[in-house]
């Protein structure tokens, strides 16, 4: 049982709503006809193998991709996310896989890409930006020291610090976390771990994107499984087992639906 | 404050290495400087004592300026992965353009030597510079093609239009005024005025670092032990009154004065056929100007060999006078100012190394890419007709061979200077040294009288060898 499930409520609307996203590539359709939501406070797992269409799912809701066709609502209202601008202003913020840091400049330049803190003579404020970064990061991660050396140079813990500081520091509504702590450690992943629950408690809304069932399973509040390009269901992470989830991942059917041979072969 | 509290500042390291890290020195750049004082060593030892005067310094920076100026703007370009190999024939082209405005074009409009005639034609170039660099730009950022196809396509484009402007007639002489830009004999700015700059610029070190001090303390972040901070400032400031002190050392006899001068005004005797009233209004109010005597002298002398063996001799008893920094340094150096400033201290600079560090993460950021890479050609067409306008003027003729293989030069001082070809990396100051690290060279090697092919076998040696080993430094560095 996790502790996480209670904090969510799912009365009201959905901070957001994702209605039959599709979109193809080159004649391929990588996601097709998929839904989705996410309430205030609530962490929703999206599983999948590699090239289910999880990613590029997502990526519709952070502007990267425009779908074909679905509908997005945010708060219940249609949003218009053509590119990444019109998502941060939705409050939607991604933690991208790859880490979507410029690893040249340091943590604080980082932190503030594209929203730099300038002077009154419109000069890039960076002990103001570095003021700011101390203090978010403070709470992230108190042993970080490297203020001035470019983000090629810190450990990918560190850099996953970088990346969520960012996130939360021009407060997030919606985060979207891909492949939050593939890259870390076990002490790291636990750090990150802690972080997601704290951000739950302020009430933002997260989706985590994993092809690794464990690293997301005891997070989640519900958890939703792609298959090639298809929704195959979501279920309630306290209503399930790991089994039972992977048996979604790799047959591509709801638990009720499974077999126990099945569920036997999909170890 | 919680962030701030638990921080102790650092505090003297006994090691080499500690004392560079704590009085924030690049180890990078200290090695060029180095590299830098072992060449000029070199040189000076090896020719017999003939690199490190002051007459050869003073044109050494001269020499150094146009490949600065390129080079700082090279930077930008290849931060963003980029390349730019048409600034050479963009260069040259704007240069023959310059020099038609101001030496055909204006002058029956406006009257002969007009004051405004030079600035009108640097803003034509200046200009001009900038439309061909959005023309190149939107190429690269929109249509998407690679820059090193668009400027290797620039590169043939603005040479053939460089022929075209005058059928390759070479235009000259060009205006009086635009020629101080070149740094020729009335191309610099003298002694008072030369301690009068470097005057400003030691205010504006000491002033910025107490202020960056504040700063810091302000937010109550670490700073630098105060050592360490008088010793880098110190430095600094030692290397203006240097600088200046060379600069000025360079005398220039009055005699040479006189010489530029009578030299220019029997050639335009010999076009009016020694009628001193056909010549010129202008040239007639330069003689005006003249000690009285000196004036009367060439007017009064019948041929004009001998007019101008007796004027050099009236003048051999006016003292010397220190020539000071010559204006295209102080071009180069105003240029690298606001290179570095917008490079470092403002939006577009930021945006500048994000694209070229991760093009991605820039994007997501809701960064406009395409844009900042268009400016960032745009920049790169101002400065090569800034550039083209001290090469004219040097020459003080518009050819259309003005600015060949510039391109490889700058591309060369950028990466000397610590720029990666793999973009994300690279500094203005870097391409400062770069250039002059190449130029002392070219230079030195022209002192010890080897010739123009061997010149090229050793410069192309030394890019190969320098990039290698600063390959090295960053792998170690890891």
């Amino acid at each position: 049982m996790s502790e996480t499930g209670r904090s969510a409520d799912r009365s009201g609307t959905p901070l957001v709503q994702m209605r039959n996203m599709s979109i193809s590539f080159g004649g391929v359709r990588a996601v097709d006809d998929c839904s989705v939501d996410l309430f205030a406070g609530e962490v929703v797992g999206l599983l999948g193998h590699n090239g289910a269409g999880k990613s590029t799912l997502i990526k519709m809701l952070s502007g990267a991709y425009a779908p074909d066709a679905g509908q997005i609502l945010i708060n219940g209202e249609t949003a218009h996310i053509t590119n990444p601008r019109d998502a941060k202003r939705y409050g939607i913020e991604t933690i991208y896989q790859t880490l979507a840091l410029a690893d040249n400049i340091d943590a604080s330049a980082n932190l503030f890409l594209g929203r730099e803190i300038m002077t009154p003579f419109g000069t890039l404020d960076d002990v103001a930006m570095e003021a700011e970064t101390r203090k978010v990061m403070y709470r992230l991660n108190p042993n970080f020291q490297k203020y001035k050396a470019p983000v090629s140079a810190l450990s990918g813990g560190q850099r996953q610090s970088v990346a969520i500081a960012r996130a939360i520091y021009f407060n997030a509504k919606i985060l979207i976390m891909d492949e939050p702590t593939a890259a870390l450690g076990p002490q790291e992943t636990q750090q990150v771990a802690d972080l997601i629950l704290q951000l739950k408690r302020e009430g933002i809304g997260i989706f985590l994107i994993s092809h690794d069932l464990h690293d997301v399973f005891d997070l989640s509040d519900r958890l939703s499984v792609m298959k090639n390009g298809k929704m195959v269901g979501t279920v309630f992470t306290d209503d399930v087992s790991k089994d039972d989830v992977l048996g979604m991942i790799i047959l591509g059917k709801m638990p009720d639906q499974l077999t126990q041979e099945e569920l036997a072969k999909a170890h | 404050m919680t962030s701030a509290t638990d921080i102790t500042p650092t505090g003297p390291a006994a090691t080499p290495a500690g004392l560079l890290r704590t009085m924030e020195i690049d180890t990078r750049m200290l090695g060029m400087v180095g590299a830098l004082a072992l060449i000029w060593i070199g040189f000076h030892l090896i020719g017999d004592g003939s690199f490190l005067t002051a007459r050869n310094l003073w044109n050494l920076s001269v020499q150094t300026a146009v490949t600065a100026i390129v080079a700082t703007g090279m930077v930008l370009v290849i931060v963003t992965r980029n390349i730019d190999l048409s600034v050479g024939s963009v260069l040259g082209f704007l240069g023959m353009i310059m020099a038609v405005v101001q030496a055909e074009a204006l002058p029956p409009l406006l009257g002969f030597g007009h004051w405004s005639i030079w600035i009108i034609a640097l803003i034509a170039g200046v200009a001009l510079g900038m439309v061909i660099g959005a023309m190149q730009g939107a190429w690269v950022a929109y249509a998407k093609v690679p820059a090193f196809i668009v400027t290797l396509g620039g590169l043939l484009v603005w040479r053939g239009a460089a022929w075209w402007v005058t059928s390759g007639r070479t235009v000259a002489p060009l205006d009086v005024n635009f020629q101080v830009i070149g740094g020729g004999i009335t191309g610099s700015i003298g002694e008072f005025w030369s301690w009068v700059v470097g005057a400003i610029a030691i205010a504006f070190i000491i002033f910025g670092a107490i202020r960056a001090r504040q700063q810091r303390r302000r937010y109550g972040f670490p700073t630098k032990p105060v050592w360490a901070e008088l010793t880098v400032t110190g430095i600094g400031v030692a290397a203006v009154l240097v600088f200046v002190w060379v600069m000025n050392s360079y005398n220039q006899p009055a005699r040479t004065v006189a010489e530029g001068i009578v030299n220019e005004l029997v050639a335009e005797l010999a076009t009016v056929d020694g009628d001193i009233d056909a010549l010129s209004p202008e040239t007639r109010a330069y003689v005006a100007t003249w000690p009285e005597e000196a004036g009367e002298h060439i007017a009064a002398l019948p041929d004009s060999s001998s007019r101008l063996v007796r004027v050099m001799q009236r003048w051999d008893g006016l003292p010397e006078v220190p020539r000071g920094i010559a204006v295209p340094v102080l071009i180069m150096l105003g240029v690298a100012l606001v290179m570095a400033f917008l490079a470092t201290r403002t939006r577009f600079g930021r945006y500048v190394f994000a694209i070229g560090g991760n093009p991605d993460a820039a994007e997501l950021g809701g960064i406009n890419t395409r844009r900042i890479l268009l400016y960032v050609f745009v920049l790169m067409g101002a400065l090569a007709a800034i550039a083209g306008a001290v090469q004219s003027a040097r020459l003080n003729a518009g050819a259309n061979s003005t600015g060949t293989l510039l391109e490889l030069e700058a591309i060369a001082a950028a990466v000397i200077g610590g720029t990666s070809l793999a973009g994300g990396v690279g500094t203005i100051a870097g391409a400062l040294l770069g250039a002059l690290v190449m130029q002392s060279l070219k230079n030195g090697m022209v002192l010890l009288g080897m010739d123009t092919p061997l010149q090229n076998i050793v410069i192309g040696l030394v890019l190969v060898i320098a990039v290698f080993i600063d390959t090295i430094y960053q792998r170690r560095r890891k």
